[in-house]
């Protein structure tokens, strides 16, 4: 059985030190097109960290019987389902979310971070660590979109969460919208920007020069 | 990998097994919450409705959005050919789905509305008062945007000539430029606009548009092929392809 230390470290570790978007640089497609808004950001990340640990968790427990030769199609087959499951659960209790997010839920899929894991680490760790690292992975996702959520939000239309905080030009105010902020591909600028600030702070993450 | 482990029969096995729980979960869920997800649909689109009708409030409870709903609003069906009501075609009809079907819908000739068939019969939203008296008309409208079709709603006075509002409902434009096809300020311009000049849909969606002009609706700036796109639908939709001979006969008043 693990001691504390390292499911601490299973759990926090990606949110910072090893961040699957801004180190490992996974999940990047869903990262641009789904965080113009913070809400829709925020129930994407809860998709996507519930997806990450229980398929992590279901393949770790399955783990020694799964044979190699067809081992990533039972991956998939499990990932798929569990999306699937998620995505109606999603359409029947935050309708108005899930039209927005429409065909992101289902691309979850094929988001790198979920396969990632499950080949990296559910298919030789223990079920509860597998479980804090799926969940600590989805962190270090829910984080870095939740961050461009709410910079997105607060300059491309000036609300949080729909609140007004910066009166913008089109309902009476003074501030006008960043345009550019609202367009999915700003968030190469924002992730750029993160993954500076995080290897200033985490000077270890730099890649040595060739 | 123990050689055992790799055995064809052992193979077999856990893919089948593993493929028969993800089925049993997936259609357990799917029936399961399969009730909730239509009443969620249904009553998305009562509230779309009741907006148009002008008897939305913010904040409204499910259950009063559709008593709200069953006591004002009556859903009937129009031939758009000859503008009268008519039975309903089929159950559950749906004139989106007609329109794929050839024997239940016609070309669109001469417009760019950005669709290739219409359905013969349409169907439109009666909003009545205490009295019974019919207040305002509401017309299903879709036309292409920029990237899409957009659905809306269009709301007609009772004299069929006046609109009250248009709301779309879905869309896929940019949010911030053409996506403020759903800002509530953008749509309030529309209270009060005139369809028709002399017989001619005359609806005008135009650079910094003149407020008293009963036919300029202001475009929405940085989104000139969305509000060109809203102008094609209204066009097509309020001539005589669309509701043109329905509006003009005005068969609720009968």
């Amino acid at each position: 059985m693990a001691d504390a230390k390292e499911m601490k470290k299973v759990l926090f570790g990606p949110i910072l030190d090893n961040n699957p978007i801004a180190l490992q640089v996974l999940g990047i497609c869903s990262a641009l097109a789904i965080t113009t808004k913070l809400e829709t950001a925020l129930v994407m990340s809860l998709a996507l960290t519930t997806v990450v640990s229980f398929s992590n968790l279901f393949i770790s427990l399955i783990r020694n019987q799964i044979p190699s030769s067809v081992r990533i199609i039972i991956q998939m087959t499990i990932i798929a389902s569990l999306v699937i499951v998620v995505d109606q659960i999603l359409r029947a209790y935050t309708y108005e979310v899930s039209k927005q997010l429409s065909v992101f839920v289902g691309l979850i899929i094929t988001n790198c971070i979920v396969m990632g894991r499950a080949e990296a680490y559910a298919m030789k760790s223990p079920p509860l660590l597998s479980f804090l690292d799926g969940l600590g992975n989805g962190l270090g996702y829910s984080f870095i979109l939740i961050c461009i959520g709410i910079v997105k939000e607060l300059f491309g239309f000036g609300t949080i969460l729909g609140f007004e905080i910066l009166p913008v030009v089109q309902n009476g105010g003074w501030y006008q919208g960043n345009g550019l902020l609202i367009l999915p591909f700003s968030s190469f600028f924002l992730i750029g920007g993160m993954v500076w600030f995080i290897r200033t702070i985490r000077p270890e993450q730099v890649e040595p020069k060739e | 990998m123990s050689a055992k482990k790799e055995s064809l029969a052992k193979t077999v096995g856990v893919v089948v097994a593993v493929c028969l729980v993800c089925s049993i979960v997936v259609s357990g869920a799917a029936v399961g919450l399969r009730q909730i997800q239509q009443a969620n649909k249904e009553l998305d689109k009562q509230t779309n409705i009741l907006t148009a009708a002008g008897l939305y409030e913010s904040g409204m409870s499910s259950d009063t959005i559709r008593s709200t709903y069953e006591e004002k609003v009556e859903r009937r069906y129009v031939d758009l050919a000859t503008g009268q009501f008519t039975d309903q075609p089929a159950p559950d009809y749906d004139m989106y789905k007609a329109a794929k079907q050839t024997e239940m819908s016609k070309t669109v000739e001469n417009s760019n509305v950005g669709f290739q068939r219409r359905a013969n019969v349409a169907s439109v939203w009666l909003v009545k008062d205490e009295s019974d008296n019919v207040t305002r008309v509401i017309l299903p409208v879709h036309g292409s945007g920029l990237w899409d079709l957009m659905y809306g709603f269009l709301a007609v006075d009772a004299d069929g000539k006046t609109i009250r509002e248009l709301i779309y409902y879905q869309q896929a434009e940019t949010p911030g430029l053409g996506g403020e096809v759903q800002n509530p300020s953008w749509q309030e311009q529309w209270d009060g606009k005139k369809l028709y000049n002399n017989g001619e849909v005359a609806i005008d969606v135009t650079k910094s548009a003149d407020p008293s002009d009963p036919y300029e609706i202001d475009a929405l700036s940085g989104a000139t092929l969305t509000s060109n796109g809203v102008e094609n639908t209204i066009r097509y939709w309020a001539g005589e392809q669309g509701f043109g001979e329905f509006l003009k006969n005005q068969a609720w008043r009968s």
